[in-house]
């Protein structure tokens, strides 16, 4: 995962991928995914198996009023997006013989939010915003970051949100 | 069997379920689709990583809570979901062969002002491994009916 500075006119040259490189306010797309009824009955069916998420019709009757992607399922879509895109900048990275960041775990999340269902055959958009940055105090060669992270559908509307925390790695930790 | 409704959430601990055995092959599997980070693929990069040896996925661990709170009360409860999850922390790696327990408590039981006819029941969940080391701890509320059904 990485943050491109969207105020750098020459685009891929400065991939924001170190605590030092990212700033607060940085926004970057991640990517879109189409939420079929197979696939939300395939992770339903895993994870969670309530009627609203297996079943057309008990989603039309549902307060979803629809076939609806278990929101656990929406969370790891994003982080499958989130994923893939740093796997992309890394790969950028590295064609430009950079130095790889390897970003580290999450400790959690805050005010996650499935604002609105979605539904089968809705496409999202997630992106992530940096919100807040900060040594880690008792890992020095790490830095915290909290980014905000959406999805939005095919129709503008903000169905999800979290506020993320991650440990990045700082340029010059050895 | 009974549904359960609003009034069977009062405030404190509510349940305790499991055990649930979470295998290599299904930390594998969740990882390959949705969360392919060599922390939770790769043995060898595991083991350099900061969480010294192959994890499950935070997601990967979410999703499995979610689906022992379906078998535990929510798949009889009179549920209409759950707006989100005000705070989730994930404390320890998910190990493969761990088998989770998971402690559910009721933090708050209030009746929807918008909807009465519906409660919003705070939910705090923690699941730990076989030795009692908590691994993640979410709150969150979950929409339930006053009456039964809801479906």
């Amino acid at each position: 995962m990485g943050f491109a500075d969207h105020r750098d006119a020459s685009g891929a040259g400065r991939l924001m991928r170190f605590f030092e490189d990212i700033e607060i306010g940085q926004r970057r797309e991640v990517g879109s995914f189409t939420f079929t009824a197979d696939g939300i009955k395939k992770f339903a069916r895993e994870f969670d198996p309530q009627r609203f998420h297996l079943d057309e019709e008990e989603g039309r009757k549902s307060l979803f009023g629809g076939l609806t992607a278990s929101g656990w399922h929406v969370a790891s879509v994003c982080m499958k997006l989130m994923v893939a895109d740093g796997s992309r900048q890394t790969l950028e990275a590295a064609a430009h013989g950079e130095k790889i960041a390897i970003w580290g775990p999450s400790p959690g999340f805050r005010e996650l939010r499935w604002i609105k269902p979605v539904l089968a055959g809705d496409t999202v958009s997630f992106a992530t915003e940096v919100e807040s940055l900060r040594l880690s105090e008792k890992r020095p060669e790490w830095g915290v970051l909290q980014a905000r992270n959406t999805g939005t559908n095919q129709r503008g509307e903000l169905v999800y949100s979290f506020l993320a925390t991650a440990f990045v790695p700082r340029r010059n930790a050895g | 069997m009974m549904t359960l409704t609003f009034k069977d959430f009062p405030p404190g601990h509510f349940g305790t379920f499991g055990p649930r055995r979470v295998t290599r092959e299904e930390i594998f599997a969740f990882a390959a689709e949705f969360d392919p980070q060599p922390m939770h693929l790769d043995e060898e990069a595991a083991k350099r990583s900061m969480l010294k040896g192959l994890s499950g996925s935070g997601w990967h661990l979410c999703s499995i809570m979610m689906r022992m709170m379906f078998d535990g009360f929510i798949g009889r409860t009179a549920s209409l979901g759950s707006p989100g999850v005000n705070e989730l922390r994930w404390l320890a790696p998910l190990r493969p062969g761990d088998d989770l327990t998971l402690d559910v408590d009721v933090a708050e039981a209030r009746i929807s002002r918008s909807r009465p006819e519906t409660g919003i029941v705070t939910f705090k969940c923690r699941a730990r491994n076989a030795a009692g080391q908590e691994l993640c701890e979410w709150v969150s509320p979950i929409i339930v009916m006053r009456r039964g059904q809801a479906g």
